[in-house]
């Protein structure tokens, strides 16, 4: 009835903030205590395995490394996304979201080959309580980085079909925030699982 | 609401992003570098938290906006995650026996 | 019909939050009166040790997660956007998704009692049976290879993601849409202590489902994670449950203490002693309650250290709490009291929540605890904050809001026989039982012998039940009566100081005709300071854009157990079922056109 006069962005609220960022905010301190108890689990059990594989017989810094460096790139696309989006440029905001979201698949395609190699060397999550809190661990990270490239590719397609644009960049802002987030997320895994052995 | 536009708008240029990426690569590099020097054995653990605590910073900081965005985002993160980190070491206190007095010996 | 499956509108989402919430708690005494039936006489037949292992956990995980929490998401969906000045909550549509999920995940819950044949087992057999708290390593498939603890913990995550969204969403209303003028530090207690609850909803809810989550990799897929065997302990189960299980117990009160601090300032007619200490010792008991939950834990032998630190700060959160009640006997101290029903369940609510408190501070001391654990005298104690304290804030907020939410009061003189009989009922059938604990009768057993001289007392706690369940009658007469021969009820029956007494009862969909602008923490009362405000006009002055209605939360909810049925029946077809209804829900809902 009263659309017509202003923009969604135009309500009144508050604090003056973005409902749906600060929103997105409080679910990304959710997230904190999600994968802060994975993490303590994967510490906790640290070093109790009664049985092989252990993690210095297993884990292959440097392919993980690239991996790493991957999704580092791909933070860095995501923003670069964002202000092509923000300043109207839809021609590299496309170019940006859909190579985050290609770095992203890179991502996971590395963890598919690294959970294969590690199920034919003998580790699955029924082996020991490496194999259990490893693969909870990052495979809950994994499943956020599917459900970031879903986001991503839905933005994509949203942008070839012209229906995203510089009114949308909080969508965009926000779906960075979650890639960026999923990013830290990696950052702080390589130090704990596979750098401190 | 003019200031808050400009609160929430006030996202870095693409330079920063860049050199943020650069440093992010930079650190990236030296964690590796330094698991395998094998001078560094002994003080590795808080080597590498220090450097994996700096490349949480600057995408938090950099890439989420939050040095330059509305303080209060920062609280709706800062807050759960210092819980986050809390709980992480009074479980690895208790687990590893230091709340116990049964030391090192005797985890859980 | 329609209408109400596809609503967003806050207030009806709060209605059907209520009829749900109450039939799941009707539904969750009753299992409470096979209880006390069993344990009336020594050596009771009245069910099987195997249908009583169900009745207690089915009975606690029922009145915690399908009662008393979505009677409380009740009050925050009808009252909180009405307190605040706001037309709906921040996200609507985010908030069907919440009552969808929590409908479905409760009848997912449920539908255990009566599926037994689909698993080659009898009807009444195959609901979870491993205690509210479900400890492991008994919730193993080795100890447990039925499909009752499937559906509990396949519930339970079920039922998270539904209080996870909805407190993200209220975390955004409270903060984001408040009328002008309202600053933080005038907002209504009741609307502060929700915003508490949310923050404690959102961090502490993550960490039960990763123990959940653990749980179902271990009965599902063979791993380890409390497997003794394996290196694993069991008690990492226990340190995950009672870190989200501390925080839950003051999502369960805070709401309840929220409520107590609006009736009671309406009807001693002052207002409320020391506001800006209650807020603030809420907020401090949020914090705290995240400190102390290795208390539940004291018999595991944790060592000196550990028990020490713990028992100092349980002792310590007693500190605001107590701050807390002395403000509400400060609120009614020289006040013009008027003894409505919802102030009898306020005042109620203090004392019983008062003698909990101090049962609970007893076992904060871990020698004293070691005594009292496991046995009936924290069932004494767990239902004395529970029902004397949560259950009697809810009644209090019931009577005192019903006239709001459906334009009718409830009748006064049904509402003190319903006090009174549930006020001597609950003592009658919970006092008893700190003497049973003490005298060494073990909780969760179906029986026990003559000989351990707890047969009386038992015998009296039963009668004390039946008394809750005669009151909860009138209770339920007194709804029915009010449906059709209630007394309307005017914009304001109480002479309330907060926003929601502004507006008509039932209010309009559109809440305020004019959104009002606040200048004080009392907007309705004459202060020093401040003249009482001027209530919205009858009629609007210009069109008011009402958000439409919308299918797809619903269909979004839907997704959730289907993908829950995939493990439970072994079918890995439903998940993708599942995850393809969950998606296209979230698509819709995406990218249909709806402007809040």
């Amino acid at each position: 009835m009263t659309h017509a006069a202003h923009a969604p962005t135009a309500h009144y609220t508050s604090m003056g903030l973005d409902s749906r960022k600060m929103a997105f905010w409080a679910f990304i301190g959710s997230e904190c205590l999600l994968f802060g108890s994975l993490i303590s689990t994967y510490l906790v059990y640290k070093g109790r395995s009664v049985v092989g594989p252990y993690p210095h017989d297993i884990l292959n810094i440097p392919f993980t490394s690239v991996s790493t460096f991957d999704l580092l790139m791909s933070s860095l696309m995501m923003v670069l996304a964002l202000a092509a989006v923000q300043r109207g440029d839809m021609k590299w905001g496309k170019i940006w979201l859909f190579s985050t979201a290609l770095l992203g698949l890179v991502f996971l395609g590395g963890q598919v080959i690294e959970f294969t190699e590690f199920v034919h060397k003998g580790l699955t999550m029924s082996t020991n309580l490496f194999g259990c809190t490893f693969f909870v661990l990052t495979g809950t990270h994994g499943a956020h980085v599917a459900v970031g490239v879903l986001w991503l590719l839905t933005l994509w397609v949203r942008a070839l079909q012209g229906r995203l644009g510089p009114a949308n960049a909080m969508t965009v802002e926000i779906t960075g925030l979650y890639w960026h987030f999923v990013d830290v997320v990696w950052i702080i895994i390589f130090t704990v699982v596979y750098l401190i052995q | 609401m003019a200031d808050t536009e400009v609160r929430e708008h006030a996202h870095p240029t693409v330079d920063v992003y860049l050199r943020v990426a650069a440093a992010l690569v930079i650190l990236t590099v030296l964690e590796v570098g330094v698991f395998y020097v094998p001078a560094f054995h002994g003080v590795l653990v808080p080597v590498l938290l220090v450097l994996s605590a700096a490349k949480f910073a600057l995408v938090i900081m950099f890439y989420m906006h939050l040095k330059a965005d509305n303080k209060f985002f920062t609280f709706l993160f800062g807050a759960p995650l210092l819980l986050a980190v809390g709980v992480m070491v009074a479980l690895l206190f208790l687990f590893y026996g230091a709340l116990t007095l049964r030391g090192a010996a005797g985890a859980g | 019909m329609k209408s109400w499956l596809t609503t967003t509108d806050h207030k009806r989402i709060g209605l059907l939050y209520f009829w749900t919430a109450f039939v799941f708690f009707l539904l969750g005494g009753i299992e409470a009166l096979v209880i006390r039936l069993q344990l009336a006489q020594p050596s009771g037949h009245v069910v099987s040790a195997e249908t009583y292992n169900q009745l207690f956990t089915m009975h606690g995980t029922t009145m915690v997660f399908l009662a008393l929490m979505p009677l409380s998401a009740s009050f925050f969906n009808y009252i909180v956007p009405l307190q605040i000045g706001a037309r709906d909550v921040a996200f609507p549509r985010l908030n069907a998704f919440s009552y969808w999920v929590f409908l479905l995940g409760g009848l997912f819950l449920n539908a255990s009692w009566f599926v037994g044949p689909l698993f080659k087992a009898g009807m009444l057999n195959v609901a979870p049976d491993g205690g509210w708290f479900g400890y492991a390593n008994l919730t193993e498939r080795q100890f447990s290879p039925g499909p009752n603890i499937d559906f509990w913990l396949l519930g339970l995550q079920i039922l998270g993601i539904s209080s996870l969204a909805a407190g993200f969403n209220f975390i955004v209303t409270i903060l984001n849409l408040r009328a002008p003028g309202l600053k933080l530090m005038r907002l209504p207690v009741f609307t502060w202590m929700t915003l508490v609850t949310q923050f404690l909803i959102i961090t502490a809810f993550p960490v039960i489902t990763v123990g959940l989550v653990f749980l179902m990799f271990d009965r599902f897929f063979g791993a380890h994670f409390y497997v003794h065997g394996a290196g694993a302990t069991p008690l990492l189960w226990q340190h995950l449950f009672w870190l989200f299980g501390h925080p839950e117990v003051y999502i369960l009160i805070l709401p309840a203490m929220g409520i107590v601090s609006e009736v009671l300032p309406t009807f001693a007619r002052k207002p409320l002693f020391g506001y800006t200490v209650v807020v603030y010792s809420g907020i401090l008991i949020g914090f705290m309650g995240w400190g102390v939950w290795s208390h539940h834990m004291f018999a595991v032998g944790l060592g000196p250290i550990a028990d020490s630190v713990f028992a100092a700060t349980t002792m310590l959160i007693a500190v605001p709490t107590g701050v807390k009640i002395f403000n509400w006997i400060a609120t009614l101290w020289g006040g013009d009291i008027r003894g409505t029903t919802a102030l009898h369940f306020a005042v109620g609510f203090i004392a019983m929540f008062i003698i909990g408190g101090l049962s609970g501070v007893s076992h904060a001391s871990p020698p004293a605890d070691l005594q009292q654990t496991d046995t009936y005298y924290v069932v004494a104690h767990i239902h004395y904050v529970l029902f004397g304290g949560t259950i009697m804030g809810l009644f209090a907020g019931i009577y005192y809001w019903w006239p709001k939410m459906t334009g009718r009061l409830l009748s006064e003189p049904l509402g003190k026989w319903h006090f009174w009989l549930q006020f001597i009922g609950m003592n009658v059938a919970f006092f008893p039982m700190h003497f049973i604990g003490l005298l060494g009768m073990p909780r969760r057993i179906y029986t026990y012998s003559p000989d351990l001289g707890v047969s009386d007392l038992n015998l009296v706690s039963t009668v004390g039940a039946f008394l809750i369940a005669v009151s909860l009658l009138v209770f339920i007469a007194n709804l029915w009566r009010t449906r059709s021969r209630g007394e309307t009820a005017s914009n304001d029956p109480w002479g309330g100081a907060t926003l929601e007494w502004s507006i008509p009862s039932p209010p309009p969909v559109y809440n305020f005709s004019v959104i009002p602008t606040i200048t004080s923490r009392l907007p309705r009362w004459r202060t020093e300071l401040h003249a009482p405000m001027q209530d919205p006009p009858a009629t609007p002055p210009g069109p008011i854009h009402v958000p439409g209605g919308s299918w797809w939360p619903m269909v979004a909810a839907f997704g959730l157990p289907l993908m829950a049925l995939a493990p439970l029946t072994h079918t890995l077809w439903l998940a993708f079922v599942g995850a393809g209804v969950l998606i296209v829900g979230i698509y819709g809902w995406a990218f249909e056109p709806f402007e809040v």
